[in-house]
């Protein structure tokens, strides 16, 4: 009966501090779930949605089924499709269609456009003849006869292809694949990729500029973890102003570094180093000497942080026990630093491989990353399903990374 | 006393050495030491009376403003610490937590070069030697304070090295466990005959451990001696205070012979040794180690006695202290055996005797 009653004191307890600390929590979680998980799951359906040819066409989409675009498309197609287009009341449906196969195929938002109107059209001749003509004695030569080029199989087949509601398309197109007439899975044709090379681009310009950081980093890191406490956090904010300071004005100032009349370049001329200014600008220097910079603080800080939990009477052991300095130092205090050495680098790469406002500005169109890509499709070309695509491939690849670290990093710290 | 007679048994020789780490004040001023072949020396003293820093310069790991360090009657001031081939034990021990017991033992066979076989062969033995057989493969977070200690001691040995510098081992261990490493240290160097320069601010180990004592106060030496002398004959004010208890007594020297008499605030004129030659007249200190104090039974005669007034008494096991107060003297305690048993009440008059020859007067 006690013990009862104790178990139930005990259980009501027990719920009150985990509901309080789900009160707690609450707020972040929800802003979290708003402004982080939620964007991202957008991105992700929108990497695949395609939801403009399945809704506007559902019985042109039905009639295509089963055609596999070697011939011309069978009849039905013809009578569905002006069934279809005719249904559409809105402009800004028709648009969207239009839009969407003018992506696949050039010249289809002109001949969705031209058609619709027609179709609409109250007293046209092809509008009465497409609706009178009944489906089985063809519709095919109104529709003609509004626009020939509905004569042409490719058009049909970006309709055929889109009639899922879902597509892998943005995705394989993202890393240079594509399906081809049959749907299997097929390479891009070369003249066509592109997107591999910027993967790797932005893939080889995230790694240069890890490695300048952790370069020019590990040493600094090293000398503020020896300062004194108080000399080490006066330093630091030195590290810490570029920090807060607007990466726009950062980047002015390299391009007023850096181009060919520039201090760097008149340095190096007057001490006749160069014979000509190089070309330091809007090429692949840089945009690695800009992103350095700019990234520098977050390889620096996770390095500084782990050095200086590493006493160092390790490095005065090491020597003591016959090591030459710089031995020692990598025998105790780089295997010591790892955990540093690879959340700095994490945090430098990831972050390098979203970088669009400083390639932009300070590179060439050979030094353009993936995230110039997302913001071409987002801003230009209004193609989300690709924008979200390529973002998706970026995400993929951060994940990866993080894999990969982790598990490197529970074998490197294993006890 | 300071400066020690030139042996030919001296590893290593400290020569007017100076150090200074602001420019305005010594860290350590006019060393000279030797430390002799094969014994146990201890550097002796409180924080910041430059122990610590001579102990590093010997190491390498500072350097000499002016004056010149020998071992083996070459000079190494020039030496760079990983080629001076000393063992040092840090405070904090320092073993290498990324590597294991094995790993932190065998390292600076690897650096020398030695054979992978010939490595272990030696790594088992020091490990041995400080009995942690069969703990080669553990990760140094996963040992006790005393066994950390142990495995330090076997990586500054396992190089057989000559000298063998030890920066305050045993400082982080409890008192127990202190005690017990101290025997052992003790045994492992009557086993190895290495020679050990140990640094502790700690009187006790310092008494226990060594064959010799260096006792530093402010950058300078005060006395290099056996624990014994040390105790018996300190050679100033501050090394009578520091290692070991003391009473002390002011007074003024009333005669500076032999033996010297002090007379003492409240009356009274008390004999003893005039260690600093101190003028007659000259205010003094007179120092005596209280168990050399006797309580005089009512009656009983003796020379060079004091009058003081019991005050109370403390029972602490082994002995009773008591103390005493003096007139125009802080109070002191004096240590009665058990059979003095019942102590004094408080406020009885008794007589101390201080006897002539343990009371050093210092000025």
């Amino acid at each position: 009966m006690e013990a009862g009653a104790l178990r139930e004191a005990l259980r009501r307890e027990s719920r009150a501090r985990t509901l309080r600390a789900l009160a707690l929590a609450a707020p972040l979680a929800l802003f979290l779930l708003l402004t982080f998980l939620v964007p991202i799951g957008a991105l992700l359906v929108r990497a695949v949605d395609n939801p403009e040819v399945a809704r506007a066409l559902p019985r042109t989409v039905e009639a295509l089924r089963g055609w596999r675009g070697e011939a011309a498309p069978p009849e039905p197609a013809f009578a569905a499709l002006a069934g279809d287009l005719s249904a559409i009341d809105d402009q800004a449906e028709a648009g969207a269609l239009a839009r969407r196969l003018n992506s696949d195929a050039s010249g289809a938002r002109s001949l969705v456009m031209a058609t619709w109107r027609a179709l609409r059209a109250p007293a046209s001749e092809g509008n009465a003849a497409v609706q009178a003509a009944p489906p089985a004695a063809g519709a095919r030569a109104p529709l003609l006869a509004i626009d020939p080029r509905w004569g042409e199989p490719r058009f049909w087949e970006v309709i055929a292809r889109n009639g899922a509601r879902w597509t892998p398309d943005y995705l394989l197109a993202a890393v240079d694949l594509r399906r081809d007439a049959g749907g299997a899975i097929a390479a891009m044709p070369p003249e066509q990729t592109v997107f591999r090379a910027i993967l790797w681009r932005t893939l080889g310009i995230a790694a240069a500029v890890t490695l300048g950081c952790l370069l020019l980093g590990y040493p600094l890191a090293w000398w503020l973890a020896t300062l004194p406490a108080r000399t080490a956090s006066r330093v630091l904010i030195l590290v810490l102003v570029p920090f807060w300071t607007s990466i726009l004005v950062r980047v002015a100032g390299w391009i007023v570094l850096l181009q060919s009349g520039g201090l760097v370049n008149q340095g190096l001329l007057a001490a006749g180093l160069v014979e000509a200014p190089l070309a330091l600008l809007f090429n692949r220097t840089g945009v690695i000497v800009a992103m350095v910079h700019i990234l520098l603080p977050f390889m620096i800080l996770p390095l500084y942080s782990v050095m200086r939990a590493v006493p160092p009477d390790y490095l005065r052991a090491a020597v003591s026990l016959g090591s030459h300095p710089l031995q020692a130092f990598r025998r105790t205090v780089v295997p010591l630093t790892w955990p540093g050495i690879g959340t700095g680098c994490l945090l430098v790469f990831i972050l390098a491989l979203g970088y669009y406002v400083t390639p932009a500005l300070v590179g060439g169109p050979s030094d353009q990353m993936l995230s110039y890509s997302v913001a071409q499709y987002a801003n230009v070309n209004l193609n989300w399903g690709m924008a979200c695509a390529l973002g998706t491939v970026l995400l993929a690849v951060t994940l990866v990374l993080y894999g990969l670290y982790r598990r490197l990093g529970r074998a490197e710290l294993a006890p | 006393m300071t400066s020690p007679a030139r042996s030919t048994d001296a590893l290593v020789v400290f020569s007017r050495v100076h150090k200074s780490y602001d420019g305005t004040s010594f860290a350590v001023r006019g060393l000279d030491l030797h430390v002799r072949r094969g014994e146990f020396l201890t550097l002796l003293g409180p924080s910041g009376s430059g122990k610590t820093t001579t102990l590093m310069m010997l190491a390498g790991f500072e350097t000499p403003g002016s004056g010149e360090i020998l071992f083996e009657g070459r000079p190494i001031t020039g030496t760079p610490p990983h080629r001076r081939n000393f063992g040092m034990v840090f405070q904090n021990y320092a073993l290498f937590p990324h590597l294991t017991v094995g790993g932190n033992v065998c390292y600076p066979l690897e650096v020398r070069g030695v054979p992978r076989a010939e490595r272990e062969r030696r790594a088992a033995q020091a490990l041995a030697m400080v009995r942690l057989e069969g703990l080669s493969s553990r990760r140094p977070d996963q040992l006790s304070g005393g066994q950390r200690q142990r495995v330090a001691l076997a990586r500054a040995l396992v190089f057989e090295p000559p000298l063998v510098l030890m920066d305050e081992p045993l400082g982080a261990l409890d008192k127990q466990l202190r005690e017990h490493m101290q025997v052992e240290l003790r045994e492992l160097h009557r086993r190895l005959g290495t020679t050990f320069l140990y640094v502790t601010h700690d009187q006790g180990e310092a008494l226990t451990l060594s064959d010799r004592v260096a006792v530093f106060a402010g950058g300078e030496l005060q006395q290099v001696d056996t624990p014994e002398a040390l105790y018996e004959q300190p050679a100033n004010r501050f090394v009578a205070g520091f290692v070991g208890d003391a009473v002390t007594l002011a007074g003024t020297l009333a005669d500076s012979g032999e033996p010297a008499r002090v007379a003492l605030p409240g009356g009274g004129v008390l004999e003893g040794v005039n260690v600093q030659a101190a003028a007659a007249g000259t205010p003094v200190l007179a120092c005596i180690r209280p168990e050399r104090i006797g309580l005089l039974a009512p009656g009983a005669a003796a020379a060079n006695t004091v009058a003081a007034t019991a005050l109370d008494a403390t029972y602490l096991g082994d002995h009773v202290r008591l103390r005493c107060a003096l007139p125009g003297q802080e109070p002191i305690g004096v240590p009665l055996p058990l059979a003095a048993l019942p102590a004094p009440p408080h406020g009885t008059p008794v007589r101390l005797e201080l006897p002539a020859r343990h009371l050093r007067l210092y000025a």
